[in-house]
C-alpha cells in the first residue's frame, strides 16, 4: 500500500532520517520545515496522513493540528517529546488521532502510520441506527434527524466500533487494538481524549452521554445503560 | 466526663484563667469575711459587755438602797423576791433584755429567787462556776458566757422542752449591814439573741456579697480573656488555613496593643511564609521547565541516532563482523541509554512534584493479568513459573493505571531477573479499603537491611552481578514513588536464600491513604519453610519482615486529581 505522508518537523536530521525509514518502506514522505508553511503544504501535497512534530517554530504544532484538522478529516499524528498526560492531552484535543513519543523505534512508527492508513479496509454496506444517530457506514457519514454530524474519519471509526455491537462493553485495551491498531502498549488517555471528542459532537449533552456510555472500571459501550 | 474536663483545662486557657481566678478569690473573699465577722463579733460583745456590767452596777446599787431600808427581819424570800422585781426590765425580758436572779447565802441553803419575768428560766442558766467565783472572791462582779435555759412549759416524750441561747451572766455578791449582814447575791442574765442575729445578718451579707464578688471576678476574667483568647484562636485559626495552603490568609490588626503586634507579626510571617513558598514553587516551576526542555533536545537527536541505529542494525548483514557487532551493540546500548533517560527524567519529575496521578476506576486483575502476560515469557527464558492467585470478583480500584502497571511490570521483571528459576507467586488480595498485590519469588532474596535499601536509587545487591541483568537502578524508586503518588505503600521483605517479597497496597478511593495491608508482607510460607528447616538445629532469627522505617514506602498521600 502506498501512502503521501506530509512531515512537519525542524530538525532537518531527524526528518531526513524519516525520510529515509518510511521510502524504505514504501512511503512517500513531503517535508515542510517551518510551522507557518504547514498549511499550505498541507493543501499543495493532498497528503494520506500528517506527521506532526509539536514542537516548531513559527506556528507551533498545536495550531498547524488546529489549522489541518478545521478542513480535513486527514489522520493526524503527533511527534512528540513529551510524555506529560498534559501535552498529549493538550495534542489529542487539538485533533491529532495518534502520537508517537520520541524517541521511538522506526518499526512502532511505521505501525502507527500504517494502521491510520489503512482505515476500514471492508467497507460494509450497512446502516446502523443507536439511539437517535443513523450511522452510514459505507457512506462514512452520521446524522441525527436528517442534520449530517462531521467526525473525523477516527472519530467515526470509533464510534462504529463501538455501534456495531451495541450494549457490548469495550474495554480500552480492546478499543485501542480495533480503532488505533494497537496490538500490546496501552494509553489509555487515547481512547479516553477522543471518547470526549466523539461525545462533544454526538452526544446531545455531553455532561450526561446517552450514546457513548462510561462502563465504571471497565470501558465504554454504545447505547443507553 | 473527667477526661472531658481535663481536656478543657489543657486546652482553654480561658477555662484555666477562669477556673483559678474563681478559686484564688474563693479563698481570699472567705478569709477576708472571716476576719471581718471575727471583728464585728468581738466588737458586738465587747459593746454588750460593757452596757451590760453598767445596767448591772446600776441595779446592784439600787438592790443595796432597797435592802438598806427594808426594816425589821422582814421575810427574807419575798424581800429579795420584791428587789428582783424592781431590778427587772419593766417590759420583756427577751430581745436586749436582761433577766435578773437574787439570792440570799446562807451556806448549805438555796434561797435562790425565780427571775421576775420570766418563770421559765432554769437555774442551770447561771453556771456553776460564776456562782463559786462571787462567792469567793472580792470583786464589784464577775461574768461569763452562759446558755439561757428556758423550760417553755410544753413537755414532749423526752421531758421537757428546754429551749437555750447564748447568754452573759454577770453576778455581784454585797452585804448589807442595815439587814443583819446578809450576803446577797443578784446575778444580771443578758440574753445574746440581738446580738446573734445581728452577727447571723452579717454573715448572710457577707456571704451573698462573697458569693456574687467571687462570681463577678471570674465573670471579669472570662471577659478579660476573651478579649486576649479571642485574637489568639483567630491567629490560630488563621494558622491553621495557612497550614491548609491558603496563603492570602491574614489577621485583621486592631488598635496598637500586643494583640494587634501579634497580628501584625503573624502577618508579617504569614507573608515571608509565602514568599518562601512562591519561591520554592517558582524553583520547582523553573525545575520542571528544565526538565522538560532538557527532555525535548536530548530526546529529538535520540530518535534520529535511534532510526539510524536501527536502519544500520537491519543492515547488519551485509556487515563485516566488527560492524555488524557494533551495529548490535549500538542497538542495546541504545535501549539502556533510552530506559535510563526515560527513568532519570521520570524521578526528577516526581522530584519537582510534577508527577501528576490520573486516576481512573480499574480492574487491578486486569492490570495484573496483562502483566503477567507481558513477563511471563521472560520468567520462563529464567525457568520461572508464575502463579497467579486473584479474587474472582472485580479489583476496582481508582488508579493511574499506566502507574501501576509500571510498578508491577517492575515487581515481576525483578522477581524474574532475581528468582533464579524459582516459583513466582502473585497474589491480590482486596477489602473495602485497599487493595493489595504480593509478589514473591524463591530466589536468593535479600540480605539482612537490604530491604531498607532496594527502593534506594542505583542501588545494586552486587555490584559485581548486577551489571548482567538489565535495569537502571531507578526502577524500585520510581515504583515506590509511584505507590506514594497514590497514597499506596510498597513494601519489601527478603531473607538469604528464601526468596523475596513485594508488596503494593493502594487505596481504593483516590485521595485516602493506605493504612494497613491485607497481606503481611513478610509470606506465610516464609515461616513455614524457617520451622521445616529449625528441626533440631539451632533456631534461626527470622528477620523483621518489614523494613526500617526508612525502608517501607509509608508515605501521606500527595496524590492530586487532575481530573
Amino acid at each position: 500500500m502506498k501512502g503521501r505522508v506530509l512531515v512537519v518537523d525542524d530538525d532537518t536530521a531527524l526528518a531526513e532520517m524519516l525520510g529515509i525509514v518510511l521510502r524504505g518502506e514504501g512511503i512517500e514522505p513531503f517535508f515542510v520545515f517551518d510551522g507557518d508553511k504547514a498549511l499550505a503544504a498541507f493543501r499543495e501535497t493532498k497528503p494520506d496522513l500528517v506527521l506532526l512534530d509539536l514542537m516548531l517554530p513559527g506556528t507551533d504544532g498545536i495550531d498547524v493540528c488546529r489549522q489541518i484538522r478545521a478542513e480535513s478529516g486527514v489522520p493526524i499524528v503527533m511527534l512528540t517529546a513529551k510524555s506529560d498526560t498534559v501535552d498529549i492531552v493538550v495534542g489529542l484535543e487539538s485533533g491529532a488521532d495518534d502520537y508517537v513519543v520520541k524517541p521511538f523505534k522506526p518499526k512502532e512508527l511505521v505501525a502507527r502510520l500504517r494502521a491510520r492508513l489503512r482505515r476500514t479496509d471492508e467497507p460494509t454496506a450497512e446502516s446502523i441506527t443507536i439511539g437517535d444517530l443513523t450511522i452510514d457506514v459505507a457512506g462514512h457519514a452520521v446524522s441525527r434527524d436528517g442534520g449530517q454530524i462531521a467526525l473525523t474519519p477516527l472519530e467515526f471509526d470509533l464510534l462504529v466500533a463501538l455501534a456495531k455491537k451495541p450494549r457490548h462493553v469495550f474495554s480500552r485495551e480492546v478499543l485501542l487494538e480495533q480503532v488505533w491498531g494497537y496490538r500490546h502498549a496501552a494509553d489509555t488517555r487515547l481512547v479516553n481524549v477522543h471518547v470526549q471528542r466523539l461525545r462533544s459532537k454526538v452526544e446531545l449533552d455531553p455532561e450526561s452521554p446517552e450514546i457513548v456510555v462510561t462502563v465504571r472500571g471497565v470501558g465504554y459501550k454504545a447505547g443507553p445503560a | 466526663m473527667l477526661r472531658r474536663v481535663t481536656q478543657r483545662w489543657r486546652r482553654s486557657i480561658q477555662v484555666r484563667v477562669v477556673s483559678s481566678t474563681l478559686v484564688v478569690s474563693a479563698i481570699v473573699v472567705a478569709l477576708l469575711g472571716f476576719v471581718v465577722l471575727q471583728q464585728v463579733k468581738s466588737g458586738l460583745i465587747q459593746a454588750k459587755l460593757r452596757s451590760s456590767v453598767a445596767e448591772e452596777q446600776l441595779g446592784i446599787t439600787n438592790a443595796r438602797t432597797q435592802l438598806s431600808s427594808a426594816t425589821g427581819t422582814p421575810d427574807v424570800q419575798a424581800l429579795l423576791q420584791e428587789v428582783v422585781q424592781n431590778l427587772s426590765p419593766v417590759q420583756g425580758g427577751s430581745e436586749g433584755g436582761y433577766e435578773v436572779v437574787g439570792y440570799e447565802l446562807v451556806t448549805g441553803t438555796d434561797s435562790r429567787t425565780q427571775p421576775a419575768l420570766n418563770p421559765g428560766l432554769l437555774k442551770e442558766s447561771v453556771p456553776q462556776k460564776l456562782t463559786d467565783a462571787v462567792t469567793a472572791g472580792n470583786s464589784q462582779y464577775y461574768y461569763t458566757y452562759t446558755k439561757l435555759l428556758y423550760d417553755t412549759g410544753a413537755t414532749s416524750p423526752a421531758g421537757p422542752k428546754i429551749v437555750s441561747h447564748r447568754g452573759l451572766a454577770i453576778g455581784s455578791s454585797m452585804q448589807v449591814p442595815e439587814n443583819s449582814f446578809n450576803t446577797y447575791q443578784f446575778y444580771y442574765l443578758f440574753s445574746l439573741q440581738q446580738q446573734e442575729q445581728t452577727l447571723a445578718l452579717v454573715w448572710r451579707t457577707l456571704l451573698f456579697s462573697g458569693v456574687a464578688l467571687v462570681v463577678l471576678l471570674a465573670g471579669i476574667a472570662w471577659l478579660v480573656t476573651r478579649q486576649v483568647v479571642t485574637p489568639v484562636r483567630m491567629a490560630a485559626r488563621i494558622a491553621e488555613r495557612l497550614a491548609d495552603g491558603r496563603l492570602q490568609e491574614r489577621m485583621k490588626p486592631k488598635g496598637e496593643d500586643d494583640l494587634a503586634r501579634l497580628a501584625a507579626s503573624f502577618n508579617k510571617m504569614a507573608e515571608s511564609l509565602q514568599r518562601q513558598i512562591r519561591r520554592l514553587e517558582e524553583l520547582s516551576r523553573i525545575q520542571r521547565r528544565f526538565v522538560s526542555d532538557v527532555s525535548h533536545e536530548l530526546r529529538t537527536p535520540l530518535t534520529t541516532v535511534r532510526m539510524a541505529a536501527d536502519v544500520l542494525h537491519d543492515a547488519r548483514a551485509d556487515f563485516d563482523p566488527a560492524s555488524a557487532r557494533s551495529a548490535e551493540l549500538l542497538q542495546t546500548q541504545l535501549d539502556r541509554f533510552e530506559s535510563l533517560l526515560g527513568d532519570l527524567l521520570e524521578i526528577s519529575r516526581h522530584d519537582a512534584g510534577a508527577a501528576s496521578l490520573e486516576a481512573d476506576a480499574v480492574d487491578v486483575r486486569d492490570l495484573v493479568r496483562r502483566v503477567v502476560d507481558a513477563t511471563e515469557p521472560l520468567a520462563a527464558r529464567r525457568g520461572s513459573v508464575v502463579t497467579l492467585h486473584m479474587p474472582d470478583e472485580p479489583c476496582i480500584c481508582e488508579a493511574d493505571g499506566r502507574r501501576v502497571e509500571r510498578i508491577l511490570r517492575n515487581l515481576l521483571v525483578n522477581a524474574a531477573e532475581h528468582g533464579e528459576g524459582g516459583a513466582i507467586v502473585v497474589l491480590v488480595v482486596a477489602d473495602d479499603d485497599v487493595v493489595a498485590i504480593a509478589v514473591r519469588d524463591h530466589g536468593i532474596g535479600l540480605r539482612p537491611g537490604e530491604s531498607s535499601l532496594v527502593f534506594n536509587r542505583f542501588w545494586r545487591a552486587d555490584p559485581a552481578r548486577a551489571r548482567t541483568t538489565g535495569g537502571t537502578g531507578l526502577g524500585l524508586s520510581i515504583a515506590s514513588e509511584d505507590a506514594r503518588l497514590h497514597g499506596g505503600r510498597l513494601q519489601a521483605w527478603g531473607e538469604r536464600g528464601k526468596g523475596s517479597q513485594f508488596l503494593l497496597t493502594l487505596p481504593r478511593l483516590a485521595g485516602s491513604v493506605v493504612m494497613r495491608s491485607p497481606i503481611p508482607v513478610e509470606p506465610a510460607d516464609a515461616s513455614r519453610e524457617e520451622s521445616a528447616e529449625v528441626g533440631g538445629g539451632a533456631p534461626t532469627v527470622t528477620r523483621p519482615a518489614a523494613a526500617e522505617p526508612g525502608g517501607i514506602v509509608t508515605l501521606k498521600a500527595r496524590a492530586r486529581r487532575d481530573q
